[in-house]
């Protein structure tokens, strides 16, 4: 069993992520919610525009806070490079899912 | 072979900590544990929804029905899919046999988040109590089908909400199991389980859980708008109020084809397991099949609107998706080919994990073929919404997943539950099996040619000799799973004790005790070469 838990201990040593020690700052938090701020009163100011407006800016600035949540909030930027091409898998996905939704809708 | 002969470790069968009996199977997170609470469960499942569609060709026996009302029809059909599909196939081989080999076979002790899985089930269990009581509350089972189409999911007096609520917890059963085996499959192989080392059932739930992590909360998220837009009216799929029923129909592809990819990958895994095993010989082409794999997944998540060709599409969508069909073909043929040039020239072993194995491929290979000609746009506008397309997703679903769940449990119920059933009475069962689902599914692609349209009451003369035939089928159908399963239910109370290894496999659940132990492995295996490494052909 000795040899087990030592085998355990090598795998958790090989396994487990790397963390670097850079931490995000109380600033940085505070300036990415201004910024988060700043795009929504964008998105409520366009949708007063027209429907057209309305629904760009959602295209655009609502990925864009999304972007900025995970890549601050929830420390994506301190992730190693597995997690990000993970995500980026996700999100490739998701844009040709919308790519070829609008194959039909824009050719109705 | 013999690294556990001094085992100290009881089996994963007995109860060795505080809690003992049902409260300690209830309560474990032992990921063999589970896939036997998985297992029951869904055998369970199975012999219902069975027995569903048993009575559903039953009714078909006479041109006018006299033996339940239209409206019961209706409910039936909607719950033997959505048995099926939710509670049988979907979760299928990787809750199973995903959850009780795949740490097993990467070396490791179980999976990535043991608690999460046990969380996965009870989400499972709960969803299938759900589903349950839809059928008696509200207004009565629903009568959609299983796709829960608007406008009509939208209108119906039955209840479609507590369904469709229930498939959405299925839902998250089957996300917290996609995100366990990643995380697993990432972070817990054992030393020298490079990704080219895995076994290719390994490849095969990989790919599965990225389908399950990507595609599911769509499907969540849309059923959640049919539930507000049946309590608020809030106007998304519904025409009247200005919404979009092909959105509806988008949006539910967007998971539910995937999902056939979810159902079928983990069954490909199995057979690709099953096959070198009884060749004696290592897989031919083996990072042809785990690439297939991840291309099923990744091209079978663009093809979802094959479903909807007649639904007034685009045309440049109906073409694109077309193509996109036709190309995901490519990736399932290579795997045929690579299994059937792995049994070529072997020495082959013929037992009945192959024999359902290679049943598995002769009816995969014709739901397969059936499923190009679909693709094709004008056959697709000729064959919409009949028998056709029953029997070729029958093909698929049952021919495919089926076969591949009974082949990979007939593969491994020696090793899971330690005790050997009898090869002679599942030959027997095999004819019936194979006879019965031939006459039954087969019979539905000739109905379906003739013109006859799916998911109706009653028929008209010209289709009712097709009808008898495809009944007399169910019934052998029947006999021959029943028998298949009272085998393996005498064997697990009665069966003589298996050998550890008896089928001469070599990937690492095969060096594990029959049942293996509770953490698996006294010792952490460290591994130096393929999945596949056979000493005979080596020499």
């Amino acid at each position: 069993m000795s040899q087990h838990a030592e085998h355990s201990a090598d795998l958790n040593t090989v396994q487990q992520p790397e963390h670097p020690a850079e931490h995000p700052g109380y600033g940085t938090f505070i300036k990415v919610w201004v910024a988060l701020l700043i795009l929504t009163a964008c998105l409520v100011g366009m949708s007063h525009v027209s429907q057209t407006y309305a629904v760009w800016g959602l295209l655009t600035m609502t990925p864009l806070k999304a972007g900025l949540v995970f890549y601050f909030f929830m420390h994506l930027k301190y992730e190693g490079p597995l997690l990000k091409i993970v995500i980026l898998v996700t999100l490739g996905t998701l844009l040709i899912f919308f790519a070829l939704l609008f194959s039909d809708v824009a050719f109705h | 072979m013999t690294t556990h002969a001094a085992t100290a470790q009881p089996s994963y069968l007995v109860d060795t900590g505080k809690r003992k009996g049902l409260l300690a199977w209830l309560t474990t997170t032992d990921h063999k544990r589970i896939g036997v609470l998985y297992l029951y469960s869904m055998i369970s499942f199975f012999l219902i929804a069975m027995g569903v569609g048993f009575v559903m060709r039953l009714v078909q026996l006479t041109t006018f029905q006299k033996l339940i009302t239209a409206q019961t029809y209706n409910a039936l059909f909607t719950l033997h899919g959505v048995i099926m599909i939710f509670l049988f196939v979907i979760p299928g081989l990787p809750a199973v046999f995903g959850n009780f080999f795949l740490p097993i076979l990467i070396g490791a002790k179980d999976v990535a988040f043991p608690r999460l899985n046990l969380t996965s089930w009870y989400f499972f269990m709960a969803g299938a109590i759900l589903a349950v009581l839809s059928l008696f509350t509200g207004g009565g089972a629903p009568d959609t089908g299983w796709s829960f189409y608007a406008p009509f999911s939208l209108k119906t007096g039955t209840n479609v909400s507590l369904a469709v609520f229930a498939a959405f917890v299925l839902g998250f059963s089957s996300m917290l199991t996609g995100i366990n085996f990643i995380t697993t499959i990432h972070r817990l192989r054992a030393p020298g389980m490079k990704w080219f080392r895995m076994p290719l059932m390994c490849w095969a739930l990989y790919s599965t859980s990225w389908i399950q992590l990507l595609a599911t909360p769509i499907v969540a998220i849309t059923l959640v708008l049919v539930i507000l837009e049946r309590f608020f009216g809030i106007g998304i799929f519904d025409p009247a109020k200005g919404g979009d029923p092909l959105l509806y129909q988008h949006l539910f592809w967007i998971y539910s084809h995937p999902a056939v990819y979810i159902m079928i990958l983990p069954a490909m895994g199995a057979i690709t397991e099953i096959i070198p095993t009884f060749a004696k010989r290592t897989i031919f082409g083996y990072k042809a099949i785990a690439f297939s794999s991840m291309a099923i997944a990744g091209v079978g998540s663009l093809v979802w609107a094959h479903h909807m060709f007649t639904s007034g599409m685009s045309n440049l969508a109906t073409i694109l998706f077309s193509l996109l069909t036709m190309i995901v073909a490519v990736p399932s043929a290579i795997k045929v080919f690579n299994w059937v040039s792995t049994l070529y020239k072997g020495s082959i072993d013929f037992q009945p994990p192959l024999l359902f194995a290679l049943t598995f491929i002769f009816l995969f290979a014709i739901g397969g073929l059936t499923g190009v000609m679909q693709g094709a746009l004008a056959i697709n506008v000729h064959i919409h919404d009949t028998y056709f397309i029953v029997g070729h997703f029958h093909y698929v679903m049952f021919g495919g997943t089926g076969m591949g769940f009974f082949a990979a449990l007939l593969y491994w119920f020696p090793k899971m539950f330690g005790k050997m059933y009898s090869k002679t009475a599942i030959y027997v069962s095999w004819f019936p099996i194979f006879i019965g689902f031939n006459m039954l599914y087969f019979g539905m692609l000739i109905l379906g040619m003739m013109g006859m349209p799916r998911r109706y009451y009653v028929h008209l003369p010209q289709f009712h000799t097709m009808h008898v035939v495809a009944t007399v089928g169910s019934w052998f159908l029947v006999l021959g799973l029943l028998t298949y399963f009272g085998t393996l239910l005498y064997a697990l109370f009665k069966g003589p004790k298996a050998e550890d290894n008896p089928w001469g496999g070599v990937t690492l659940e095969w060096t594990l005790p029959s049942p293996p132990i509770q953490e698996n492995f006294e010792t952490i295996p460290t591994i130096t070469h393929g999945p596949y490494h056979f000493e005979q052909e080596s020499k």
